[in-house]
């Protein structure tokens, strides 16, 4: 500490703001890499620190749900759980089918086919989240004498939206369909959801 | 209050002067540890702990409020969320690593910071306040460490918790029930896990409210020095931004790098294998221990075998604590007026050759099992632990002869103080 003022070679009198020849003195590059390297190093342990928050490896490992619906006769709907979130599986009876296809999809909020929601094949096994779209609520109709809303499908209690028979909003405050996960039949009555 | 000659705090812009009008935070800040503080410009490195230390109290409540979001105080699953944390978690294995060590750590450079001030006698007047203050802290710390200590819910946890609020019991009348108060019931279960952590949640912040006053009262007097030659001229002082930060700065790149050497390649060294079975209130391990910093306190406690006039156990508890409760009283029991230990010859030798090799062997013994030649060892060396303290410091400190001392900081760095010498220079300081 004894000459806290004495430095690089360069430059006669380093004196509180006094600046080299060259404008940069050697003080001012140690001073920039320690402080950027200090700067790297607090931002790199912002990852863990955040990271941390994230879903840990026992919650995704939660992550497929095996699904037999052997026992889900024509018009029927199964309730199961998929990521701790409720799942709807129906098998739509033909005039419910009927009345998905008769819909114009250009007039839907969220235009889809029945077919594009279904599996090829299986096209009567309409799979989709419990959750609606709006908020987050569980909407009604999966079991049986429960309100199924005006179009026969679903209907949220929380604020009133309904979903038709291939669980498409039709009408309230939900901006979208009713999600269809990733799933795929691995027999006729097996399914592997996520 | 600082010295006549700290740099005022001078708002750059508009919004810093808003600021300044209605909330003079960043003038705080600037005065606190900024280029507002004038500091003796001789410190030394074992200036640099206190700051360290309220580095890993920061980590240790940044760590802790990470692991409280995955741990559960349930004695049926804590065991396995400690586990869940390690190796679910996303980054848990280091979260929880960077905390385990991290309490290590701080008490490392606790210690050092603690025997810093006894060497230099940093207690003396006029800063008798920042010390008893840091015996404060330093009594949260073991407590928290301790609590904290019992969260795993393994075999050490359990037996810890069982064996600390044993130490209640040895209170005359009250003890056995408060015992039982503190646990929620007649061992260490589902209550005593709960409120310890709450309570472990709760003291950090109650050790930062601490480390407040400790710097607050720090900065009135201004930090004392390897000299213990008070601060007279402007020349003696450097401002604490951009030398201490820098200092202190490198200094904590330094102890990072160790740190993190323990965090990611002996992460278990400093903690006991047995924490790795889960509690079984059935079954003591053999040998139990706390954690190696309490260690010579445990020695103290153990040392007291036999009973004269009140029971050994209460021996045990009260040389425990008294061990430490002996620190307050250092400010009134060094009656020396000279405070550094280089100029101390005889005040030097007892600490050197004396309470260092004590502790040393306290620790040593606190982590011995409780058998001869160990037992008599702890014994010789908490008798002579206290003898320093209420016996040998009092009295050399009231003989010695110390060295001449340097006429000011200046002179003892430059070898020569002519303007303050002269009367040349700025205002003196009154003090």
């Amino acid at each position: 500490m004894a000459s806290t003022t004495g430095i690089a070679d360069t430059t006669p009198d380093v004196t509180e703001g006094v600046e080299g020849e060259d404008g940069v003195r050697r003080r001012d590059f140690i001073n920039i890499a320690a402080v950027s390297a200090a700067g790297v190093g607090g931002l790199a342990v912002l990852l863990p620190l955040v990271s941390q928050m994230a879903p840990s490896k026992d919650v995704l490992a939660e992550s497929t749900t095996e699904l037999d619906i052997s026992s889900l006769d024509v018009g029927q709907s199964i309730k199961a759980v998929f990521r701790k979130q409720p799942i709807f599986v129906r098998r739509l009876t033909p005039a419910e089918i009927e009345a998905a296809n008769a819909v114009n999809t250009s007039s839907l909020r969220d235009p889809q086919t029945l077919e594009e929601r279904t599996k090829p094949g299986h096209e009567s096994v309409l799979v989709v989240m419990g959750v609606c779209t709006h908020l987050g609520c569980v909407p009604l109709g999966a079991q049986e004498g429960e309100n199924k809303g005006e179009f026969g499908g679903y209907f949220c209690p929380c604020h009133g939206s309904h979903y038709d028979t291939a669980a498409r909003i039709r009408k309230g405050p939900a901006p979208s369909n009713l999600v269809v996960p990733d799933y795929e039949f691995t027999s006729d009555t097996t399914l592997v959801i996520g | 209050m600082s010295f006549p000659w700290a740099k005022e705090y001078t708002p750059q812009n508009g919004v810093m002067k808003f600021f300044d009008e209605k909330l003079p935070l960043p003038r705080f800040i600037y005065n606190a540890v900024g280029a507002g503080y004038p500091v003796p410009r001789n410190l030394s490195y074992f200036w640099n702990f206190g700051v360290l230390a309220g580095f890993f109290l920061v980590l240790q409540i940044v760590t802790g409020v990470v692991l409280a979001m995955h741990y559960a105080a349930n004695t049926q699953v804590a065991f396995a969320t400690v586990e869940h944390i390690a190796r679910d978690v996303n980054w848990g294995w280091l979260m929880r690593y960077t905390h385990a060590n991290g309490a290590s750590f701080f008490f490392v450079v606790i210690y050092i910071h603690i025997f810093r001030g006894l060497f230099y006698a940093s207690y003396k007047p006029p800063r008798e306040m920042i010390w008893l203050i840091g015996v404060v802290i330093f009594l949260l710390m073991m407590a928290t460490a301790f609590m904290g200590y019992v969260l795993p819910w393994g075999q050490m946890s359990f037996w810890g918790a069982q064996v600390i609020t044993g130490l209640f019991e040895a209170i005359p009348l009250v003890g056995p029930p408060l015992k039982t108060w503190l646990l929620g019931g007649f061992a260490p279960d589902n209550a005593a896990l709960n409120r310890f952590f709450s309570l472990h949640f709760l003291l950090p912040f109650v050790i930062a409210g601490a480390v407040i006053l400790h710097i607050w009262a720090l900065h009135i007097p201004g930090s004392s020095n390897p000299t213990g030659v008070e601060v007279k001229t402007e020349s003696d002082t450097v401002p604490f931004h951009p030398y201490y930060t820098a200092k202190d700065g490198f200094g904590l790149g330094v102890a990072l790098i160790v740190f993190m050497t323990f965090v990611f390649f002996l992460p278990n060294t400093l903690g006991h294998p047995d924490n790795y079975i889960e509690a079984n209130p059935l079954s003591t391990p053999a040998h139990i221990v706390p954690e190696w910093y309490f260690y010579p306190f445990y020695a103290i406690l153990r040392a007291f075998t036999f009973d004269f006039i009140l029971p050994a156990k209460l021996w045990g508890v009260l040389a425990m604590f008294s061990a430490i409760l002996v620190w307050f009283f250092l400010p009134w029991l060094d009656k020396g007026p000279v405070r550094s230990g280089h100029y101390r010859p005889l005040f030097r030798k007892f600490f050197w050759f004396g309470l260092i090799p004590v502790m040393a062997v306290l620790f040593y013994c606190g982590g011995a099992p409780a058998e001869e030649p160990y037992v008599m060892i702890s014994q010789i060396a908490t008798a002579y632990y206290f003898l320093h303290f209420l016996v040998i410091l009092p009295i050399i400190s009231s003989i010695e002869r110390p060295d001449p001392l340097p006429f000011s900081i200046t002179e003892a760095v430059l070898g020569s103080d002519k303007k303050a010498v002269l009367g040349e220079n700025a205002e003196p300081v009154a003090t």
